[in-house]
C-alpha cells in the first residue's frame, strides 16, 4: 500500500464509501463532491498505520457499523481501526506531530549514529525537494522534535538483509512540511549518508503533541464525548 | 519442421516481488505495478493444471480497464483448476532497472514470472502495442522468434481486433484466436489440460498441432507463404497435414449467458476508464466502410434489458464505481435502449451515479436518449460522429447523415441545454479531396451559427475532432490506398484556416487533428504481411516502444527501419501504404476467415467508388455480406418486451458489508 499516493487512496475511499453504503453528504454545486476531509496524508512510498481523515454524513450511522462496513469495502491493506463521531473542531487543527519509523537496509547503526549526532547537533539543515510550487529550499532540523536510531537487531519487515539501521523520529506539522524524506536529505547533507538500498519508511503515529513530546491519539478528545450519539 | 524441444521447465519462483520492490521507490507511478486491485484473484501456483499470463500491451492506465482482458481473466479464474494472470507493459524506467537487476517480466496478480505460464495471451486492440509485445516477450525471458522456443516457454496467443491480421507477428506469436474469446480461451485451456494430463506428448510441437485442429486458432509457422517476383503474395498454404486452408473467426451468440465482467477490477492507481462498463451488444450492421470492427464483429447480438439492469447493479455494488458506460459500437441501435437508459436513470435517481452513452448516432433520439442520462445532474459531453465532412464522402464510407439532419440534431442539443458538443471526422478517407475536407469547417460554422440563433446565447462551442483514416482488413476499404503524410497535414492546415477565417465564429470552435505520420505506420501494420515483422523487430532493437503514445512514437525511426529491411524483400513503405490493391491479389489475411465474403467486400468498395450506400440488414432485407450463412450465426435483436428489474430506487438502502474479495 506505500506505493499509493494520497489521490490513489482517496478514490479508493470515495469507491468504498459507495460500496459500503454510507450515507455521505455532498456538497453544493454543478459537480457536487463527498464531503471527505484528509488530515496530512502520508506521501507516496511511505506506510502507514497512522492516518485521519472526517466525513460528514447525511444522516447518523453507529460508528462501530460504519467503521466495519468501510473496512470490508477497503482493498486487504487498507484498514479502518476506528470511527468516532466528531465533538467539533477541525481533525486538522488536533494533529501536530507525527511518529515516524525508518529503515534503511545496509546501512550500519554506527554510520546512521554519527549522521544522526551531526544532523542533532546542527541548528539548522537546509534541505531542497520538488514541491508542487517548483524547487523549495527549507530547514529540516526545526521541525525534528525527536531522531534516535534504534538499537534492534532484527529487521522489523523482515527483509533479507546483513545490516539493518533503524531510525526514529518524531516531526511536528510545520509549513512546508517536513517530511521523512527531507529528513533523510538531512542526514545527506550533513553527514553524506548515501543509504544503498531505498529505504523502507511507515507512520507509526500522529496526533496531538503533549509537553512532554508524547504524540496522543487525537480522536481521544471526541471518545470522551461519544455518548453524546 | 519442428524445434526438438525437450528442455525442462526451469524451477519456478513463488513471486519476484522481493526483487521487485527495491526498484519501485525509483519508477514513476509504482503503484501501477503493485497488483491487489478490488476484483484481482490470486490462486495457489501448485493447485491449478492451466496457468495464463493475459496481457494488454500498453501501460497499466489504459491496458487495465480493458474489457476484454478483464473477461478473460474472470471466465478463466472461476475455473477450479486453471489461473489467470495480468501484466501489462512496463514504462521505459522500469525496464530499464529489470533489465539491469535481472527481474524478468511479470504478472502483476502474484508477481510471478511471465515465462512460468503454459500461455501467455496478449490482446491487441491496435498494431501500435506491437513493439510493447517484444519488450514484454524479451524481459521474460522468452526468445523472440517463435521458431526458437522451447518446451520451457509458454505459448504466446494473439487476440483482439488485430489478431484478424497477425501476420507482421507471425515470427513472435505461437497462436492467433480470432473473433470473441469467452469459449475460446476455454477451448485452449481444455486442449492444454488434456495435453497436460497425457504427459504433454509431442512436447510444443504436437500442442500447437491440436490447437490448429480446432479450425478457429491460427498457428502461422503451419503456413507457407510464398512470393511473386514483383512481392506480392503467390499463395500462403499449410505446410502439415490435417491443418486447415482457412482459419475461422468465434462467435459467441448468447451474450446473455456470458454477463461479464461481473466483478469488475478496480484499481487504486488511476486509470483512463473509472466506471463500470457494460456492452448492451456485440456486434454492427451500420456498414460504415472504415470500421473494422463493424466487420468483423458480425452479426449484431444484442444482450437483454433484464441483463444489462442486473449486471449494472450487481457491477456497482461490487465496485463503488459511480459511473456506468453502456457501451457497444453504436449503442442507441439497442432495440430497446429508451426504457433501458430512463429504467436506470430512475433506479439511480440522486445516487450521484452517472450514466454515459457513447454517441455517436446523429439524431435527436440521441439528444432524447442523453437527456435521460443526465436526469442525475452530471451532463456528460455529447458526441456526434458525421465521420466525412461532405455529402459525397459520405456516401462513400457508408455514414448516411445529411447536413440538415447533423445541424438540426447539434441545435437541438444546444437548445436542451448543451453548451458544448464535439463533431468527429476523419481525414484521408478514400477518394477525398481538399474540397471535401475544407466542408468541415462550412459544417461547423453553420452549427454554431443555428445554435447561436436558436440558444440567443453566444455561450456555445463545438469541438471538431480529426483522426486519421487507416484501412483496415476484413473492411472494403482495404484495398484502397492511403494518403501519404504530407498531404493529409496540408488538409488539417487549410481546414484550420477555413475554420478561423470567420473569427467571430472560429472562436467558438476548437480543432484537435492527428498527424498524418502515426497513422501511415498503423497503416503499414494493418495491412502488413510477414516481411513486415522485420521492420517491427528493427525498430523495437532501435529503442521503439509505446508506439501508440506520441511522446514516444518516432516517424522517423520506422521509416528507417522500414527502408533499411525492406528492399531486399523488393517492396517499401509505400508499397504497403499508399499503393492501391486490385481484386485478383492475394491479401495476407485471405486465409483468415472473419464470415465476410471477399467477394462482397469487393462489391462494396466498388458501390464506395460509385457512391452507393448499404442500408443496415437490421432494419433491411439481408444483403449477403455472407457472415451469417458462413458462420452459422444469425442476428439477436429485441425487443424482448421485459422491463428493468427491480425498478426501487437504490438510494437510501443502508449500510452493508461488501463480502471480502477472493484472494
Amino acid at each position: 500500500m506505500r506505493f499509493t499516493s494520497h489521490r490513489d487512496f482517496a478514490r479508493a475511499f470515495e469507491r468504498a464509501l459507495r460500496r459500503a453504503g454510507v450515507p455521505i453528504a455532498f456538497s453544493q454545486g454543478f459537480t457536487p463532491h463527498p464531503k471527505i476531509s484528509y488530515a496530512s496524508a502520508a506521501p507516496t512510498g511511505v506506510a502507514s498505520e497512522a492516518e485521519y481523515l472526517e466525513i460528514g454524513l447525511r444522516e447518523p450511522v453507529d460508528p462501530g457499523q460504519l467503521r466495519a462496513a468501510l473496512d470490508a469495502a477497503l482493498s486487504p491493506g487498507l484498514d479502518v481501526l476506528d470511527a468516532v463521531v466528531a465533538a467539533g473542531g477541525s481533525l486538522a487543527d488536533r494533529i501536530e506531530a507525527s511518529y515516524w519509523r525508518i529503515e534503511l537496509p545496509e546501512v550500519e547503526p554506527a554510520v546512521l549514529e554519527r549522521a544522526v549526532a551531526a544532523f542533532t547537533a546542527a541548528g539548522e539543515v537546509q534541505v531542497e525537494r520538488m514541491t508542487k510550487q517548483g524547487r523549495r529550499t527549507f530547514d529540516a532540523r526545526a521541525a525534528v522534535m525527536k531522531i534516535d536510531v534504534m538499537r534492534s537487531v532484527e529487521t522489523p519487515s523482515g527483509a533479507p538483509g546483513v545490516s539493518c539501521a533503524i531510525l526514529e523520529l518524531v516531526v511536528r506539522q510545520v509549513t512546508p512540511s517536513v517530511r521523512p524524506d527531507d529528513v533523510l536529505s538531512g542526514l545527506r547533507a550533513v553527514a553524506d549518508l548515501e543509504p544503498p538500498v531505498s529505504p523502507r519508511v511507515i507512520r507509526l503515529a500522529q496526533g496531538t503533541l503533549t509537553a512532554q513530546g508524547e504524540i496522543v491519539d487525537p480522536l481521544d478528545a471526541d471518545r470522551d464525548g461519544a455518548a453524546i450519539v | 519442421m519442428s524445434v526438438p524441444s525437450t528442455t525442462p521447465r526451469p524451477a519456478v519462483e513463488p513471486s519476484i516481488w522481493p526483487r521487485l520492490e527495491p526498484l519501485l521507490p525509483q519508477v514513476t507511478k509504482p503503484i501501477q505495478y503493485v497488483g491487489g486491485e478490488l476484483g484481482a484473484v490470486v490462486k495457489g501456483w501448485d493447485e491449478v493444471v492451466v496457468r495464463w499470463a493475459l496481457m494488454y500491451p500498453d501501460a497499466y492506465e489504459v491496458g487495465l480497464p480493458n474489457q476484454g482482458v478483464q473477461i478473460l481473466y474472470e471466465v478463466l479464474n472461476e475455473l477450479p483448476d486453471v489461473l489467470a494472470e495480468r501484466t501489462y507493459a512496463v514504462w521505459p524506467d522500469l525496464e530499464k532497472l529489470m533489465r539491469a537487476h535481472g527481474v524478468p517480466q511479470f504478472t502483476v496478480d502474484a508477481h510471478r514470472s511471465v515465462r512460468d505460464f503454459d500461455v501467455f495471451g496478449v490482446s491487441f486492440s491496435t498494431e501500435l502495442g506491437y513493439t510493447n509485445l517484444l519488450t514484454a516477450i524479451d524481459l521474460a525471458g522468452i526468445p523472440l522468434l517463435a521458431a526458437d522456443r522451447t518446451d520451457a516457454d509458454p505459448v504466446i496467443v494473439a487476440g483482439g481486433h488485430a489478431a484478424f491480421n497477425p501476420e507482421p507477428i507471425a515470427d513472435f506469436v505461437d497462436a492467433a484466436v480470432l473473433g470473441d474469446g469467452e469459449e475460446a480461451v476455454l477451448e485452449i485451456t481444455a486442449i492444454v489440460r488434456e495435453w497436460k494430463a497425457e504427459g504433454s506428448p509431442g512436447g510444443r510441437d504436437e500442442l500447437l498441432l491440436r490447437l490448429a485442429r480446432t479450425e478457429s486458432v491460427y498457428v502461422p509457422r503451419f503456413y507457407d507463404v510464398d512470393y511473386l517476383p514483383d512481392g506480392r503474395i503467390q499463395r500462403v498454404v499449410p505446410n502439415r497435414a490435417d491443418v486447415p486452408f482457412r482459419v475461422h473467426k468465434r462467435t459467441t451468440m448468447d451474450l446473455d449467458a456470458w454477463p461479464y465482467p461481473k466483478k469488475p477490477l478496480v484499481p487504486l492507481a488511476e486509470t483512463v476508464h473509472e466506471r463500470y462498463a457494460v456492452e448492451i451488444f456485440r456486434g454492427c450492421t451500420r456498414g460504415c466502410r472504415f470500421c473494422q470492427a463493424g466487420m468483423i464483429t458480425r452479426p449484431v447480438r444484442e444482450r437483454s434489458i433484464t441483463t444489462v439492469g442486473q449486471m449494472v447493479q450487481q457491477g456497482l455494488e461490487f465496485s463503488g464505481f459511480h459511473e456506468v458506460g453502456l457501451l457497444s459500437l453504436s449503442s442507441a441501435d439497442h432495440s430497446e435502449i429508451g426504457d433501458m437508459c430512463s429504467g436506470l436513470a430512475e433506479q439511480y435517481a440522486g445516487t450521484n451515479v452517472s450514466l454515459s452513452l457513447p454517441s455517436t448516432r446523429v439524431d435527436a433520439f440521441n439528444i432524447d436518449l442523453a437527456q435521460e442520462l443526465s436526469r442525475n445532474g452530471r451532463r456528460t459531453g455529447l458526441t456526434f460522429a458525421p465521420e466525412g465532412g461532405s455529402e459525397r464522402i459520405r456516401k462513400v464510407i457508408n455514414k448516411m447523415v445529411s447536413k440538415e439532419d447533423l445541424i438540426r440534431t447539434v441545435v437541438t442539443a444546444y437548445t436542451n441545454g448543451w453548451r458544448q458538443v464535439k463533431l468527429y471526422f476523419m481525414c484521408g478517407l478514400p477518394t477525398e479531396t481538399d474540397a471535401d475536407v475544407l466542408e468541415i469547417a462550412d459544417m461547423a460554422h453553420e452549427v454554431i451559427r443555428a445554435g447561436r440563433a436558436a440558444t440567443g446565447s453566444k455561450d456555445i462551442r463545438c469541438t471538431v475532432s480529426i483522426g486519421g483514416f487507416v484501412p483496415k482488413p476484413h473492411t472494403p476499404f482495404q484495398w484502397a490506398s492511403m494518403e501519404r503524410p504530407e498531404v493529409i497535414d496540408h488538409r488539417l492546415r487549410l481546414l484550420k484556416q477555413a475554420i478561423n477565417a470567420d473569427r467571430s465564429l472560429g472562436r467558438a470552435i476548437g480543432f484537435r487533428y492527428h498527424d498524418g505520420e502515426p497513422s501511415l505506420i498503423e497503416g503499414l501494420l494493418s495491412r502488413g504481411d510477414r516481411r513486415v515483422g522485420a521492420v517491427i523487430r528493427r525498430v523495437w532493437e532501435n529503442g521503439g516502444r509505446f508506439d501508440g503514445w506520441s511522446e514516444h512514437f518516432s516517424y522517423q525511426r520506422w521509416v528507417d527501419a522500414a527502408t533499411e529491411v525492406l528492399p531486399a524483400f523488393g517492396v517499401d513503405l509505400d508499397w504497403y501504404t499508399t499503393r492501391q490493391r486490385d481484386e485478383l491479389e492475394v491479401l495476407p489475411w485471405d486465409h483468415l476467415d472473419s464470415g465476410l465474403d471477399k467477394d462482397w467486400l469487393w462489391q462494396d468498395w466498388q458501390d464506395s467508388l460509385s457512391e452507393y450506400e448499404q442500408d443496415d440488414c437490421r432494419w433491411t432485407p439481408c444483403f449477403d455480406c455472407g457472415v451469417c450463412p458462413s458462420m452459422d450465426t444469425e442476428i439477436q435483436i429485441g425487443p424482448t418486451g421485459r422491463k428493468l428489474l427491480p425498478l426501487t430506487p437504490v438510494n437510501g438502502a443502508g449500510l452493508r458489508i461488501p463480502a471480502p474479495t477472493p484472494q
